[in-house]
């Protein structure tokens, strides 16, 4: 029988949810890894039992953890994320030219094919490739050579949050960068070229043809049409039909177009999903209300989805990697708040029941479909 | 032998209890006890000082002897009580915080 299983990273450790194809009964397990903050775990598609966890801390750095049975155990792999050669300058928030320093991985994007396979996104931003599970990691420094000297952070810091690996052509890999802006590599990550034309971001970067400095909070894309872009900015939700040659806004009537996490549903690849958020400074749900909200014509008529979500008095957030959809018939949508909550739709969004309600701060949330 | 207290994360990390024994060979330093405990522990790389340059992480502190030897160079001697294992050398995480 199918279940799903819910991989969720928080500021105090991560948490294992789990449960039939029904959706109703929710196992916990946790909290993992107690009291590190959990950026990011992911599967392997090509080995479902097979999960990788990215521990982070002030105090002791950066650790990775590897699981070969669906998460019941963990072991430490690789923890040294080295720059390619001199690692250089960026720009940093006051103009001035700053050392590339690592903070963090936040982001891991396993391989298709190869269990052992992964790529991590990391803080100073720039792209790492493990080959052996996780023993060691390898910078494919290509990416900063497209213009990161004037990448610069963005309020989170500049993080490579987002990986997207074209499931049709293995070569092709998209990343995307705060504040740098999103990327595109058709050589397996050789080489890279700034994908961010029809971007507008008239407050930070006056000149309306910038390449880079774009702060994209993420980007998604359905694996039946990857050409096809959904991309959540600092302001504006946008799109691009070839594969971000070009951008055009689909914001429509979402009553703000901010926010952070942007998904496609699993069976509908004009089916989006976005959380907006009232910013810059509040960075909480407008009104008071969490609503997730749905286009199914591929932007611009958006619905609110409410049914089950606090609809007063409610002041989380919900982070760029905090929601994930499943692939059963019935599509689920899933996505963690700042206030501990795993909020979960078994109908594609129609309604939705909260899975937990008191974990700590939900950084991240991926679900696995399992046959 | 001499003996190195960890922090909780650490010695959770390390699979290990909160107090290690660790063999050093003479000159037993700072810098030298920090090696053989990554030695024991290779899961400690990277978590107490940096990969490469090996310079502290900021938020640790190490502690001997009632005195505070975070910024002492790695080439310090430790105190004799701590090198013939009479007391331990305190790795600890910064408080840090409002």
């Amino acid at each position: 029988m199918s279940a799903v299983r819910v991989l969720v990273g928080t500021r105090k450790g991560a948490f294992v949810l789990t449960s039939d194809a029904v959706r109703k009964k929710w196992d916990i397990s946790g909290p993992h890894f107690a009291g590190w903050e959990i950026y990011h775990i992911k599967g392997s598609p090509a080995d479902p039992n097979r999960l990788y966890a990215s521990q982070s801390s002030s105090w002791f750095g950066q650790v990775i953890h590897r699981s070969n049975d669906g998460g019941k155990t963990w072991e430490p792999v690789g923890n040294e994320f080295a720059y390619d050669g001199v690692p250089g300058t960026h720009q940093f928030y006051d103009g001035t030219q700053h050392p590339w320093e690592f903070t963090r991985v936040w982001y891991l994007e396993p391989s298709p094919t190869d269990p052992d396979t992964v790529y991590a996104g990391v803080e100073d931003a720039a792209l790492f490739r493990t080959r052996d599970g996780g023993q060691t990691w390898q910078e494919l420094p290509g990416l900063r050579s497209a213009k990161g000297h004037l990448w610069q952070p963005g309020a989170g810091g500049m993080c490579l949050h987002t990986i997207l690996l074209d499931p049709r052509n293995p070569k092709r890999i998209y990343t995307a960068i705060s504040a740098a802006g999103a990327f595109r590599s058709d050589d397996g990550g050789s080489t890279w070229k700034p994908v961010t034309r029809g971007l507008q971001s008239k407050y930070e970067l006056p000149d309306p043809n910038a390449e880079v400095g774009h702060c994209v909070h993420n980007i998604a894309m359905h694996p039946s049409r990857p050409d096809v872009l959904f991309m959540q900015k600092h302001w504006d939700v946008m799109r691009s039909d070839d594969a971000g040659e070009s951008w055009y806004e689909i914001s429509g009537n979402l009553p703000t177009d901010f926010g952070f996490p942007i998904a496609v549903h699993a069976h509908e690849p004009e089916t989006v999903y976005v959380v907006p958020i009232k910013s810059d400074s509040e960075h909480y749900p407008p009104e008071g209300k969490l609503r997730v909200y749905r286009s199914r014509s591929g932007g611009n008529e958006w619905e609110a989805l409410t049914k089950g979500l606090p609809q007063s008095d409610c002041y989380v957030n919900v982070l760029r990697s905090a929601m994930a959809v499943d692939s059963l018939d019935s599509c689920g949508v899933y996505f963690g708040t700042t206030g501990g909550q795993v909020y979960a739709s078994a109908d594609s969004g129609d309604n939705w029941a909260p899975i937990v309600r008191d974990l700590p701060a939900v950084l991240s949330v991926e679900v696995q479909t399992l046959l | 032998m001499m003996r190195i207290v960890l922090p909780t994360h650490l010695w959770r990390l390390a699979n290990s209890s909160r107090e290690v024994e660790i063999l050093v060979e003479d000159p037993v330093t700072i810098g030298a006890a920090l090696d053989a405990l990554e030695a024991q522990y290779p899961v400690l790389r990277g978590t107490i000082r940096d990969h490469v340059t090996k310079v502290r992480r900021p938020f640790i502190r190490f502690f001997a002897c009632g005195e505070d030897l975070s910024h002492e160079p790695p080439e310090t001697p430790l105190p004799e009580a701590v090198v013939t294992g009479v007391e331990p050398l305190r790795v600890v995480g910064a408080m840090a915080g409002g």
